[in-house]
């Protein structure tokens, strides 16, 4: 697993019914491209994020694919319409298999 | 001549470097930071004082309003884990003596200071703690660990106004410090206030020059993505003007920290900042 992996994203606790909302994802993570080489002149493996996705009640609100070129720390802004109470899941999937997730409650009315 | 003032004035209002003539700003928890207000007697040769905020475009200003949104704050995070961490022969961590990181509000805005006859900075008295109480390893002064934990501290003071002693037992230091300030170093001969006092706002090269005031250290830039330390920036000016930079955490250094602080004193602590 990769290190000081650390998702943290910003959901408003309250939304009218059909609101759209500004939702904000950042995960710490080193998106090591696979491109770079060490001292020794060895190639640095890929290690990135490459899949995220966010779920709202079950339902898919967005599926990222990722690719190498994005850089450390990846930064996630995007909306979403709301139309009763529920959780925003999560989650991140990494190169080497782990899976980071987090969750987010929203309450409508 | 007034024509071509003119056309200079609206080229540089059109780059958004100075966004009115605010005197604070508001972070998005609603927080209020003076960004602008008179100069300290002691900086003689400056009206107003101005955070280096003000120099920077739109959307670099943004980034600093919104703790998201702000990238210093991923390592701000970092601090937290090493102040619970255990680190060292005694056992102990940060928290172990120090529980609650709350209680160092107002630190900062007085750091550097001086205890028993010498000039400490924030990276000392961290130091001090990890070598002498917790018998670890001192951290590198500039490193990610260091800047990490001096920006976590740092940020408990946020807001409030720098205020550094540059009487009494601090008098020498700041003297020291004003010495370097006005001295002309390096191929291109130039001292800090040939740039940061006589030509603030004016452009080097793509960008604005600012006040050069330390407020907001240690600072997330741009330019390599991490938190830097005053010190780092102060290598990096000797550098560019072809100068041999002086050693981080030396004597020179922390003397001009201590002098450079005092040239702020009014403005608001605004670590964890974000510039160029």
């Amino acid at each position: 697993m990769a290190k000081g992996v650390k998702p943290r994203v910003r959901v408003p606790k309250k939304a009218a019914a059909g609101e759209i909302i500004t939702i904000k994802t950042l995960i710490s993570h080193t998106m090591e491209s696979g491109q770079r080489k060490d001292a020794d002149g060895n190639i640095i493996p890929r290690s990135i994020i490459n899949r995220f996705t966010c779920d709202f009640n079950g339902q898919n609100v967005i599926d990222v694919t990722i690719e190498p070129a994005v850089s450390t720390n990846p930064f996630f802004e995007f909306e979403a319409k709301v139309p009763e109470s529920g959780e925003f899941k999560f989650t991140w999937y990494d190169d080497d298999g782990s899976v980071y997730e987090t969750s987010k409650p929203i309450t409508v009315g | 001549m007034r024509v071509s003032i003119a056309i200079l004035a609206m080229a540089l209002g059109a780059t958004g470097a100075y966004s009115g003539e605010d005197a604070s700003l508001t972070l998005e928890d609603g927080q209020s930071l003076t960004i602008r207000t008179d100069a300290p007697p002691h900086t003689e040769n400056l009206s107003e004082i101005t955070s280096g905020w003000v120099y920077r475009s739109d959307e670099t200003q943004a980034l600093q309003l919104d703790d998201f949104d702000n990238p210093a704050f991923v390592f701000v995070d970092q601090g937290i884990d090493l102040y619970a961490a255990v680190d060292g022969s005694e056992g102990k961590a940060c928290a172990s003596c120090h529980e609650n990181v709350e209680d160092f509000a107002g630190l900062r805005a007085s750091m550097p200071k001086v205890v028993d006859g010498e000039l400490v900075t924030m990276e000392n008295l961290v130091n001090n703690c990890r070598t002498e109480r917790m018998g670890a390893e001192p951290w590198k002064w500039s490193g990610g660990q260091m800047t990490a934990m001096t920006a976590l501290i740092g940020l408990q003071s946020r807001g409030m106004p720098v205020n550094v002693a540059i009487d009494g037992d601090a008098a020498p230091f700041w003297e020291a410090g004003k010495e370097l300030y006005y001295t002309r170093v390096g191929q291109l001969d130039m001292a800090c206030s040939n740039c940061h006092e006589d030509n603030y706002g004016n452009m080097i090269r793509a960008d604005h020059l600012s006040q050069g005031q330390i407020n907001g250290f240690p600072t997330y830039r741009l330019k390599n993505a991490k938190l830097n330390s005053s010190h780092g920036r102060f290598k990096g000016c000797m550098s560019n003007i072809r100068a041999t930079p002086f050693a981080e955490g030396g004597d020179e250094f922390k003397a001009l920290e201590l002098y450079l602080a005092s040239r702020g004193n009014g403005l608001s602590v605004e670590t964890p900042s974000v510039r160029n």
